[in-house]
């Protein structure tokens, strides 16, 4: 119980680090062209890397469920302009629903 | 929201009519991400942790995958260190998100510990969709501090109210994170080279999760990114400043990279 305890408070402040010492990096070196644009592009390739994961994986697994219907319907209403707020609850209706049903 | 809008600027709109709709969707992220935490507090107290344990999680490591994966080795008979790892692993991409998000933010100070804490992917994100420094400074704190405050609270709730909602999936709340991150991707998608760039990690984040530890393949199809700067075609300089980010290289357009 107390490594948990160890485990936890020891995660979490190096969490912190982890997050503050990004903002270190020399910003002379962050200005040069070519950083400049990997680091516009960083966040393209997370994003992407993120919905793929939070979608079809389920731990080391890959896997297709109620999830793609979800993003599908996020996809659609997106193309619609819709607000941000709807495109997520969307989403998690979609699921939902299939799931309530017994669909996936 | 404005930014799903296909093209940057030219503004109609007033800047302060333009903070004000990304402090909404900075709150809506907030509630719609704090809304997941219930699952968290739940899976957490079911997987061994105490209450404390799981607010002292939300509250000061506050990052939400590596929370997970946190509970998830104790949960799954895993060492208290192995857990700290994995969490750790996860959480690298934030300090990368701090690379990116240095230029616009405060420094030092009690901001500059803020700035660290709330930098996640809801806020880096947001920060990012924001077209100056003012807009990307209202995106990253409202985002930041809604989430922070609704991740804790909906922590809170979850763990108290224990396994009666620790299925997420039921309700949604896992493809709800999937629609959050592709609103936040699509309004990046402007070019071809976005679509593809997007594309291409998201594959190779898939192809490698079965083979590489929890947190990791997010990082490789980063890679995707730092591949895609690096080519040597000439485009870093030529292509239009359109994006996040834009208006600091186009300051340095003069100078030539030795490499």
């Amino acid at each position: 119980m107390t490594l948990l305890w160890i485990a936890v408070i020891a995660a979490s402040a190096l969490s912190f680090v982890q997050k503050w010492i990004g903002y270190q990096a020399p910003q002379d070196v962050l200005e040069r062209p070519r950083i400049a644009r990997i680091t516009r592009l960083l966040p393209i390739a997370l994003l992407g890397a993120l919905v793929a994961t939070q979608t079809a994986t389920s731990g080391a697994e890959l896997v297709l469920d109620a999830r793609v219907a979800g993003l599908g319907l996020a996809i659609v209403l997106l193309a619609l302009r819709a607000p941000f707020l709807v495109v997520v609850i969307g989403a998690a209706a979609a699921a939902a629903a299939l799931r309530a049903l017994g669909w996936a | 929201m404005t930014a799903a809008a296909p093209a940057p600027p030219p503004r109609t709109d007033a800047p302060g009519a333009r903070l004000r709709t990304i402090r909404r969707t900075g709150f809506s992220i907030g509630l719609a991400t704090g809304l997941y935490g219930i699952s968290f507090g739940a899976l957490a107290t079911a997987s061994g942790l105490d209450l404390w344990q799981a607010m002292v999680l939300s509250a000061v490591m506050f990052t939400g995958g590596s929370q997970f994966a946190f509970v998830g080795v104790v949960g799954g008979g895993g060492s208290a260190l192995g857990a700290a790892l994995a969490s750790l692993l996860l959480g690298i991409r934030n300090t990368l998100y701090g690379v990116i998000l240095a230029p616009s933010l405060p420094r030092g100070g009690v901001k500059g510990a803020a700035r660290a804490q709330l930098t996640i992917d809801e806020s880096a994100a947001l920060a990012a969709s924001g077209t100056d420094d003012a807009e990307r400074r209202a995106g990253f704190w409202s985002a930041g501090v809604w989430v922070y405050v609704f991740w804790n609270l909906f922590t809170l709730a979850g763990a108290l109210a224990g396994q009666h909602i620790a299925d997420a999936a039921a309700w949604g709340l896992d493809a709800a994170a999937a629609g959050a991150f592709i609103a936040l991707l699509w309004p990046r998608l402007r070019s071809g080279e976005a679509v593809a760039i997007a594309g291409v990690a998201a594959f190779v984040a898939l192809v490698t999760t079965p083979v590489l530890p929890a947190g990791l393949p997010v990082l490789a199809a980063a890679l995707v990114a730092v591949a895609a700067g690096l080519l040597p075609s000439g485009r870093s300089r030529t292509a239009p400043p359109a994006g996040p980010g834009a208006g600091r290289s186009r300051s340095d357009d003069g100078r030539e990279e030795t490499r």
